[in-house]
């Protein structure tokens, strides 16, 4: 049976990892190579490393960093932060990424979507969706949540989806940092609306918030940072209490 | 030890490079007919697309070179599907090595059941050297939208939407649906077992 996927996600800045509140106030997290070798020793089922300081400084991920990442861990692992074009990800997969995710030039150039997934493949094009209330509507919104857009968050889901995207990684805003638990609401209307997998992301904070998100958000996967960092939540003990809540998880 | 990464418009290539650095295995990347007929081990990797694949070994007469190798060959994802007789991606006539086994597109049948299939899930039935040392039902990691339908030739079986052939072998050719340079451990010992038939 396929599996739910659990995924640390690591928050890059200056090559070190970092973790802070809806994207500001960072602290440092540790070494990333580091890191993704530790989750990878603990059945972590994959990795996604974000350039956080990409889009607004207007800096490329750093390709050097993903070649010591692949060269390291033997899981799949999802870089974004940045990317703009054909040749940014063609430099990342020659550097051993398995995906990409772009999230802000997507939402500025939709057909970016279809370029890279005829270029590449829909498989390894992740878009990252950040999601926000706003007048009681679930939009879209660019730049760690700043920057309103007037995209409605469920039509963009179908949008991306008919452009050839691989997967879906929805980031309530809202929730992201609080740890009070993943949007389940936008979460299931997207899961369950499109034909393509959704990894929800923004709000874990304790195990029984990873049930919830895959029984009723019918999420394919679940990604958090801070609480995997910090040792709150210990990998091995989530995978245990998901199997024994019936959730199918690779042990 | 001689092994060749055979070089083609698909991706992950340098993914299935590192896999071999980390089992402390140096690989040749090439689509040198010379280099590739002259390795003990081939390894025909690939993510993308059957017709533009078959379409571009055709153009530089590598599928000739690929189904007259006589040395273990072991075909990963598309490559596995490309060594069977057809896919229906762009209803694209392949190999034939795995001869009359039909690649077919998975048809979900509501939305919880995502295609392409993106994850781990288990490999069953085991049956061949190739899986020493994995024990019945472990996770190995997936990404496809289409499968290689049971058949005789199966040494492991998956089920998503239906049961399949996870891994196929003919002779002196395996084949792995999944990916064994993004399968943990178990994918290591796969590739350890690969290198030692």
């Amino acid at each position: 049976m396929l599996t739910k996927r659990i995924i640390p996600c690591l928050d890059i800045k200056d090559g070190r990892t970092v973790k802070g509140t809806n994207f500001i106030a960072l602290r440092d997290a540790g070494d990333p190579v580091e890191l993704a070798m530790r989750y990878c020793e603990e059945g972590a089922d994959e990795l996604v490393f974000l350039d956080i300081t990409a889009t607004t400084e207007k800096r490329k991920t750093l390709a050097k960093l993903v070649r010591e990442i692949a060269t390291h861990i033997n899981i799949p692992f999802t870089v974004g932060g940045g990317i703009h074009t054909i040749e940014d990800v063609s430099l990342l997969l020659e550097h051993g990424a398995d995906k990409i995710s772009i999230n802000t030039s997507a939402v500025n150039n939709p057909i970016l979507i279809d370029q890279l997934s005829r270029n590449f493949g829909s498989q390894c094009i992740v878009v990252a969706v950040d999601t926000k209330r706003i007048n009681n509507r679930w939009t879209v919104v660019t730049h760690g949540g700043r920057n309103p857009t007037d995209r409605i968050t469920s039509e963009w889901a179908k949008e991306i989806t008919a452009r050839g995207a691989g997967e879906i990684l929805l980031t309530s805003m809202e929730n992201d940092g609080t740890k009070s638990g993943f949007a389940i609401d936008i979460t299931n209307e997207i899961a369950t609306s499109v034909s393509i997998p959704v990894i929800a992301s923004g709000g874990a904070g304790t195990m029984e918030h990873f049930s919830a998100i895959f029984q009723h958000g019918k999420a394919d996967a679940a990604l958090a940072a801070s609480i995997f960092h910090f040792k709150e939540i210990h990998i091995p003990d989530l995978k245990n209490y998901l199997f024994e809540n019936k959730i199918p998880v690779r042990c | 030890m001689k092994v060749v990464i055979i070089k083609y418009n698909a991706g992950n290539i340098q993914s299935v490079l590192f896999a071999l650095e980390r089992i402390g295995v140096k690989a040749i990347v090439t689509d040198n007919a010379e280099e590739i007929n002259t390795a003990d081990k081939v390894i025909f990797p690939g993510v993308g697309e059957a017709s533009s694949a078959m379409q571009y070994l055709k153009e530089r007469k590598l599928d000739q070179v690929i189904i007259s190798l006589q040395q273990p060959v072991l075909g990963i994802c598309l490559g596995m599907q490309l060594l069977c007789s057809h896919s229906e991606e762009a209803d694209t006539t392949c190999l034939n090595v795995f001869e009359k086994v039909k690649v077919r597109k998975f048809i979900a049948p509501n939305n919880e059941l995502k295609i392409p299939q993106i994850g781990w899930n288990t490999i069953s039935h085991l049956r061949s050297n190739l899986f020493n040392n994995i024990p019945e039902n472990s996770f190995c990691y997936f990404v496809h939208g289409y499968y290689a339908e049971e058949t005789l030739e199966k040494i492991s079986t998956t089920n998503y939407i239906q049961t399949y052939s996870s891994a196929l072998q003919h002779n002196n050719f395996y084949g792995v649906q999944f990916h064994p340079e993004k399968s943990a451990k178990v994918g290591e010992q796969l590739l350890k077992n690969f290198l030692a038939l």
